[in-house]
């Protein structure tokens, strides 16, 4: 169970990460690797809310918001997936949840970005009501348009937060009760997966480089000298 | 072109303050249309006759119409149509100057954030987990990193903007935009590289099987890096991982 106090908290924390995403200030503390870290802090157990945000950030990679295409939201999901793999959950409770939490992160994503669909909608029917006096620019039209934009997007991110995270942790909790896999084969599972992922999403971006197969070969040979130097 | 007129550094915090909202009001009508308008408004006011002008009230309908491209960049337009407005240029050659720099800009701030500089900071991000900081560190190494780039890159456009007024291009054509993301990318390369098998690595803390494990672990996610590497276009790694995710849920649930 979450008490009410920290369902404010998420709660607070979604509407500034989600409001971060697209409308203030896109400073990027929307994504996994900050969001379910801070959500993890937020539920007392950091370290989970990292490996969380480890996990998802390799799949964040995937789905870049270029020029005005449809994206997943991070903002909400990232804080949705920290609190799935941070509430309490007995011993290495955080370990055996941790795909399912991605799982669920992911999907909270593509969910969340749907509402931003619908923030855009409003938007431009606030747009519209407005019309004229902002053709006759109207200053006052003009800022009431963007921090009307902004204050329904902070509600929205905090709403789609509150929502996952009720929704979320009951079936988390059945998930957990019924799973029999160990705390070290679901993290590792997620871990390949997720690395695996994130590598082919790394080559996407450089591949069209030159020469980024050497520099992909060195940082690979410099990380496998550090890992057998340990 | 004449000297810009030096603004003051109130209008410049306000302009620069505003940037980082250009899209609270994004809509799929006018785009960013209305965060330009609300962006350069207060440098608008200097325009004769200030706020109960009719230079103002045109200025501001003119520039909230449609227009769109990356929002980090949009600061070089920013500070170009302001300067163009305070230098009195012609209505028509604004709109034409509006309509040519959006597709620039978009595909300039695509290749130079999206694809360069935040899958960078991601790496790092990783490599500071890897390395085996905590929390906060990595948090800060990734926000920091990527923060000093983002804002450096806002206050730079606004300044070049305003600089180069509808000259713009110019700057579009400096090694800021045209030679970074060759050099970003090879560190991305680098870093990633270095990043995932430490990653890994650190996961595996909860091993129990030692270290032959990771080298298996390590071959099974470059085979699947390699291979979504081989099929992109074809498939995404993300509906990749999360169909193997279903099934090791499913399992383990079900089992």
């Amino acid at each position: 169970m979450i008490e009410l106090t920290t369902l404010a908290g998420i709660t607070l924390l979604g509407a500034v990460l989600g409001l971060d995403m697209v409308s203030f200030p896109q400073a990027m503390l929307s994504r996994p690797i900050v969001g379910s870290t801070l959500a993890g802090a937020l539920c007392g157990n950091t370290a989970a809310g990292l490996l969380v945000g480890i996990l998802l950030e390799c799949f964040a990679l995937e789905t870049m918001p270029f020029g005005a295409s449809r994206y997943p939201e991070w903002g909400p999901a990232s804080v949705a997936a920290g609190v799935l793999a941070a509430v309490p959950a007995g011993t290495d409770g955080s370990s055996r949840i941790a795909p399912f939490a991605v799982l669920a992160g992911l999907a909270a994503a593509m969910l969340a970005g749907r509402t931003l669909v619908w923030l855009r909608q409003f938007n431009a029917r606030e747009a519209a009501r407005h019309r004229d006096a902002i053709a006759a620019g109207d200053a006052s039209a003009i800022v009431g348009l963007q921090w009307t934009g902004i204050i329904v997007d902070f509600g929205r991110a905090g709403a789609v937060t509150a929502l996952l995270v009720v929704v979320l942790v009951p079936v988390r909790n059945m998930v957990l009760a019924q799973s029999g896999a160990g705390g070290a084969t679901a993290v590792l599972f997620a871990a390949v997966v997720s690395v695996g992922v994130g590598g082919g999403a790394f080559w996407k971006v450089v591949h069209n480089t030159r020469g980024y197969g050497w520099w992909m070969l060195a940082g690979l040979l410099m990380g496998l000298g550090v890992m057998v130097a340990r | 072109m004449t000297a810009a007129r030096t603004l003051p550094l109130g209008t410049w915090l306000r302009v620069f303050a505003r940037l980082f909202a250009v899209q609270g009001g994004y809509n799929y009508e006018v785009m960013i249309g209305n965060g330009i308008a609300y962006a350069a408004e207060p440098a608008f006011r200097l325009l004769p006759g200030g706020r109960d002008g009719a230079a103002y009230h045109a200025a501001l309908a003119r520039h909230s119409r449609y227009f769109n491209s990356h929002p980090y960049l949009a600061a070089l337009a920013v500070g170009a149509l302001v300067r163009a407005e305070l230098d009195g240029e012609d209505p028509a050659r604004i709109e034409r100057f509006r309509t040519a720099c959006c597709g620039p800009l978009g595909a300039a701030g695509d290749r130079l954030i999206w694809a360069g500089w935040l899958p960078f900071c991601s790496a790092l991000g990783l490599l500071a987990f890897g390395a085996g900081l905590r929390a906060a560190g990595v948090v800060a190494v990734f926000v920091g990193v990527f923060n000093l780039g983002h804002i450096a890159l806002r206050a730079w456009g606004l300044r070049a903007g305003y600089r180069e007024g509808l000259q713009v291009a110019a700057a579009l054509a400096s090694p800021l935009l045209r030679k970074s993301p060759l050099h970003v990318a090879r560190g991305t390369a680098l870093v990633a590289g270095a990043a995932l098998p430490l990653v890994l690595q650190r996961l595996g803390a909860v091993r129990e099987w030692g270290a032959t494990s990771l080298v298996v672990e390590l071959a099974l996610a470059t085979a699947l890096a390699a291979g979504l590497a081989r099929w992109q276009g074809r498939i995404d790694g993300w509906r990749v991982g999360v169909g193997l995710l279903v099934i090791f849920v499913l399992y383990s649930v079900v089992r």
